[in-house]
C-alpha cells in the first residue's frame, strides 16, 4: 500500500490550498518519482444556486466564493496544471445536516453560531481523513495557517499559532482531535501570506492574485438573515415567531422587535430605537424573546463558561491554569484564569473585563503560541 | 501502472480503422460538402456514402438519415421538434437527462409529460405506457438500452402501441448502438437517436433517423443542409468516422464479438457478486434474467460509498463509474437506480462496469484482483460499519 507516502490535499480553489498542492506535488517530484503521491480533493458542500431567486438572493452566484462552481473549476485547473489526480467528493447532505441546519437553529435560538468551526469539528477533517484513507492516502494537507507538531516529551500533537498572525486560523481548529492532528499537515504554518502568493507565482498558478474569501461559504452575499428566510422557505417551514420586547438594562421598555435572530450580542446597528448615546445588544433571552440593550460599557463581562470542550496540548484540565483566551476570530487574546467547572465545562475569569462575550461562539485557550484547547461559549 | 477501462458507456476510443478512414478529410479532402467545385464534390461524395452506410445500419432509406452533433441533439430535436403547447408527452423516469431536461423545460410551454416508472428489474412495462396515453398524446420516447443498467427496453411492443394509437415514437438508442442489431422498421419508431462516440467513433457526431413524413421541426435553422432538417456545415471527417464505426459495429454484431463480450461481462459480474454484501441491479425479473446489452453490469456493494470506490479503483488503474456527475463533478446517486426503487444508500453504493468490445480476459482478471481488495479496504474504514474517524 502507498498509505504512508500519499497525501490528499484539501483544495478549495483558493490561493492557500492551491499553493499547498503545488508545494507537495513538487516535493513528490523530487523525492519519489512516478507514483501519484499527491491527490487533490474538493468537498462539494453546498450548491450555490440552490436558494437563487428567493428573498433577494441573486440568481447567479458571485464569482470566487468557496464551494462555488468557479472555485471547483479553479481547483481542478490547479490539479491539471500540477498533473495530480483530482476528485470532487459530494458531502452536500452531511453539510446541510451537520452545519447549515445547526447554524439556522442556533440563530433561531438567539445565539450567534460559527459555521466554520462546526464544519471543521464535525465534517471537514473527519470526512477528508476518511476519504483520504479510503483511497490510500494516510495523511491530508490543508491550506490553514496553523502549525501542527508532535511533542515527544508530552506525547501529544500540539497546535500552534502560525508565523503570519494576521492569518491565524487556530481559532477555528480548536476541535481537532489528537488522531486528526496526527494525520494532518499544515504546510503554510511557517509562511506569510505574501510568501504564499510568491510561491504560487513561482509555480505558475494563475490564481496567485485571487482575493481571499472572507465570508461564510454558503452565504455568498454575507446576509445571514436573508439566508435564514430563504432556507426556511425552501424547507417549507415558517420562520418561528420570536418577536418580543426590546428593553434597556434598567428594565425600561424601549419598543418591540421582529425576531431574536436579527440580533447578536454587541450589535449596534439596526436596533430600531433611537437614543442620545449608542446602544448595543447586551443579552438575548431565547425563552422570553426579550432583547436587552445598553451602553458599550455594559457589554463588558468578567467571566464566561465553556462547554463541549476539546483539549489539545493537555489531556484534560484538572487544575486552574493561566491562559490567554480568544472569544471571537478577530479578538486579541486576553489573560484569564481557566478552571474546571464540571465534567465538560470550564469557567474562565478574565483579568480585564471583555467586550461582548457571545453565546454560540467559541472560546479558544492559548498558552503562549500553543492551543491548550477550546469550547463553546454558553 | 496497468489501466483497465471499464466505462465504455461513457465513451469509447476510436478504432484504428476509424482514424484511418477520417484521416484524408482533415487536410486533403477538406472541401465543404455544399460547394459546387470538385473539392466540395469530393466531400459530398463521402457524406453520401456515409449516409448509405447508416441507412444499412438502421435498415432505412438514406433520405431518412440526418447527421447531427450527437445524442443530446437528436433527443432535443425529437422533443422540441414535435411537441407544441397543449400536447402530451410520454417518456420514462430512467431516460438520459437529454430527454428529461427538455421535457421539464416544455412544461413551461404547456406541454405536459408523464414519466413512466420502471419495475424493480429496470424494465419499463409497455402496459404502463399504454395506460398513460391521452387523446392529446403526441409523442412517446423510450430508450433502447439504459446507460446505467444496460437493460434493453421492449421498444418493439411500445412501437406497436404507438402504431395502434397513431402517436409518434422516438427511441434514444445511444446506448444500444453497436451492441444490438438495429432495425427501425421492426422497432416501429418514427425517430431514433444515436451518437458515434459510444461505438468507437468520434465525439461530436451522431444521427437522428427521421421516418419519412414525420413532421419534426429542425432545431437549428440556417443553410439547406441535411434536406433542411439540420442546418450547419457538415462535419465531414466526423461523418466519415461515424460511418466507419457503424460498419465495424455491424461486422462485430455478426462475428461473435458480442457473445465473447457477454461471456466476459458474465465472468466479471459473477466474480464480483461472489463477494459478500453485493448484488446486481437490473439483471433479474424475479427468477427470469432481464435482457441486457452484453457489455454492462451494475452492482451494489453494502457498507461503502460508491464515490469512494470509484476513486479508489481509479487510483488502482480501473476506470468505472457510479451515479451521475453533477455540475461540480461530485457524484449524485443514480436517478435510474432510484427510479427502480433502490434507496439512496444503495443507489449511492452502486457501480457500473461497462466493457469495451476490445476487452480481454486479462482485463477481467485484473479487475477481479483489484475490486475485492478495494472493497475490503473501504469496508474496514466505512462509517457505516464502524464509527467515523477521530
Amino acid at each position: 500500500m502507498t498509505q504512508h507516502t500519499t497525501i490528499a490535499v484539501a483544495m478549495s480553489g483558493g490561493v492557500d490550498s492551491s499553493t499547498v498542492a503545488a508545494m507537495l506535488a513538487h516535493q513528490g517530484d523530487t523525492q519519489a518519482r512516478g507514483s501519484a503521491s499527491v491527490i487533490g480533493l474538493t468537498l462539494q458542500l453546498w450548491d450555490q444556486t440552490r436558494l437563487a431567486g428567493r428573498h433577494g438572493i441573486p440568481d447567479a452566484p458571485k464569482a470566487g466564493r468557496c464551494c462555488s462552481l468557479d472555485d471547483v473549476y479553479d481547483a481542478r485547473r490547479v490539479a491539471e496544471h500540477l498533473g495530480i489526480p483530482y476528485y470532487v467528493v459530494n458531502q452536500q447532505e452531511r453539510f446541510e445536516r451537520d452545519v447549515v441546519r445547526p447554524f439556522v437553529d442556533e440563530y433561531l435560538a438567539g445565539r450567534t453560531p460559527i459555521p466554520c468551526s462546526l464544519c471543521n469539528n464535525h465534517l471537514k477533517f473527519d470526512q477528508l481523513l476518511l476519504t483520504a484513507r479510503s483511497i490510500g492516502a494516510g495523511r491530508i494537507a490543508t491550506g490553514h495557517y496553523a502549525v501542527n507538531e508532535f511533542d515527544p516529551a508530552r506525547g501529544r500533537w500540539i497546535l500552534k499559532r502560525p508565523t503570519d498572525l494576521a492569518k491565524d486560523q487556530t481559532y477555528f481548529l480548536f476541535g481537532l482531535t489528537q488522531k486528526q492532528l496526527s494525520r494532518t499537515l499544515f504546510p503554510l504554518g511557517r509562511l506569510t501570506k505574501p510568501e504564499v502568493r510568491e510561491i504560487a507565482r513561482a509555480h505558475g498558478l494563475a490564481l496567485a492574485e485571487k482575493p481571499d474569501s472572507q465570508e461564510i461559504c454558503f452565504i455568498p452575499g454575507g446576509d445571514y438573515k436573508q439566508f435564514l428566510t430563504a432556507y426556511l422557505e425552501e424547507q417549507g417551514e415558517q420562520v418561528p415567531e420570536t418577536a418580543g420586547e426590546l428593553v434597556a438594562s434598567s428594565g425600561e421598555f424601549l419598543g418591540r422587535h421582529d425576531g431574536i435572530f436579527n440580533f447578536t450580542v454587541g450589535q449596534r446597528k439596526g436596533l430600531g430605537v433611537s437614543s442620545p448615546s449608542p446602544l448595543y445588544v447586551l443579552n438575548i433571552d431565547p425563552a422570553s424573546h426579550r432583547v436587552t440593550v445598553g451602553a458599550d460599557a455594559e457589554l463588558a463581562t468578567r467571566s464566561l463558561r465553556g462547554r463541549r470542550l476539546n483539549w489539545i496540548s493537555i489531556p484534560v484540565l484538572t487544575a486552574p491554569m493561566r491562559v490567554k483566551i480568544k472569544i471571537r476570530h478577530r479578538h486579541e487574546p486576553a489573560w484569564a484564569k481557566l478552571e474546571p467547572a464540571g465534567p465538560d465545562e470550564v469557567l474562565a475569569t478574565f483579568d480585564e473585563p471583555q467586550r461582548a462575550v457571545t453565546p454560540g461562539q467559541s472560546a479558544v485557550f492559548y498558552d503562549g503560541d500553543e492551543v491548550v484547547g477550546g469550547g463553546w461559549i454558553v | 501502472m496497468r489501466r483497465v477501462y471499464m466505462d465504455a458507456n461513457a465513451t469509447t476510443p476510436l478504432l484504428p480503422e476509424v482514424v484511418e478512414a477520417m484521416r484524408p478529410y482533415w487536410m486533403e479532402h477538406f472541401g465543404n460538402a455544399s460547394s459546387i467545385h470538385l473539392d466540395g464534390q469530393r466531400a459530398h461524395a463521402a457524406v453520401d456514402q456515409a449516409r448509405e452506410t447508416m441507412a444499412r445500419f438502421f435498415n432505412c432509406h438514406a433520405a431518412e438519415v440526418v447527421f447531427n452533433s450527437g445524442g443530446t441533439e437528436g433527443d432535443n430535436t425529437a422533443i422540441f421538434g414535435l411537441l407544441h403547447p397543449g400536447d402530451h408527452f410520454i417518456t420514462t423516469s430512467i431516460e438520459h437527462s437529454a430527454i428529461l431536461e427538455p421535457a421539464k423545460r416544455l412544461t413551461l410551454d404547456g406541454v405536459e409529460t408523464t414519466f413512466v416508472a420502471p419495475q424493480l428489474s429496470g424494465l419499463i412495462d409497455p402496459v404502463n405506457i399504454r395506460r398513460a396515453i391521452r387523446p392529446e398524446t403526441r409523442l412517446i420516447s423510450v430508450m433502447l438500452a439504459n446507460n446505467e443498467t444496460g437493460v434493453l427496453q421492449p421498444v418493439e411492443e411500445i412501437g406497436r402501441i404507438a402504431a395502434d394509437t397513431g402517436i409518434f415514437f422516438h427511441i434514444d438508442a445511444v446506448q444500444g448502438a453497436g451492441k444490438v442489431q438495429f432495425d427501425v422498421r421492426r422497432f416501429g419508431c418514427h425517430l431514433l437517436s444515436i451518437s458515434a462516440h459510444k461505438m468507437h467513433g468520434p465525439k461530436g457526431i451522431g444521427v437522428l433517423f427521421v421516418r419519412r413524413g414525420t413532421p419534426v421541426e429542425p432545431l437549428l435553422v440556417g443553410g439547406s443542409h441535411e434536406r433542411r432538417q439540420r442546418a450547419g456545415t457538415e462535419n465531414v471527417p466526423g461523418i466519415v468516422g461515424l460511418a466507419k464505426a457503424a460498419e465495424l459495429a455491424m461486422h462485430s454484431l455478426e462475428d461473435g464479438t458480442i457473445h465473447r463480450l457477454a461471456a466476459l461481462r458474465d465472468r466479471l459480474e459473477a466474480g464480483i457478486v461472489a463477494l459478500p454484501g453485493t448484488g446486481l441491479n437490473g439483471a433479474w425479473d424475479g427468477d427470469k434474467p432481464v435482457p441486457r446489452v452484453a457489455n454492462t453490469t451494475n452492482i451494489w456493494f453494502d457498507q461503502l460509498e460508491g464515490e469512494a470506490l470509484v476513486i479508489a479503483l481509479d487510483l488502482k488503474g480501473v476506470s468505472v463509474s457510479g451515479g451521475s456527475a453533477c455540475h461540480s463533478g461530485a457524484t449524485e446517486p443514480s436517478h435510474v437506480l432510484m427510479a427502480m426503487g433502490l434507496d439512496k444508500t444503495r443507489a449511492r453504493a452502486s457501480l457500473r462496469f461497462s466493457l469495451l468490445k476490445t476487452a480481454t480476459d486479462a482485463d477481467v482478471d485484473h479487475v477481479l484482483r483489484v475490486v475485492p481488495e478495494a472493497v475490503e479496504h473501504l469496508r474496514a474504514l466505512s462509517p457505516v460499519a464502524a464509527g467515523t474517524l477521530g
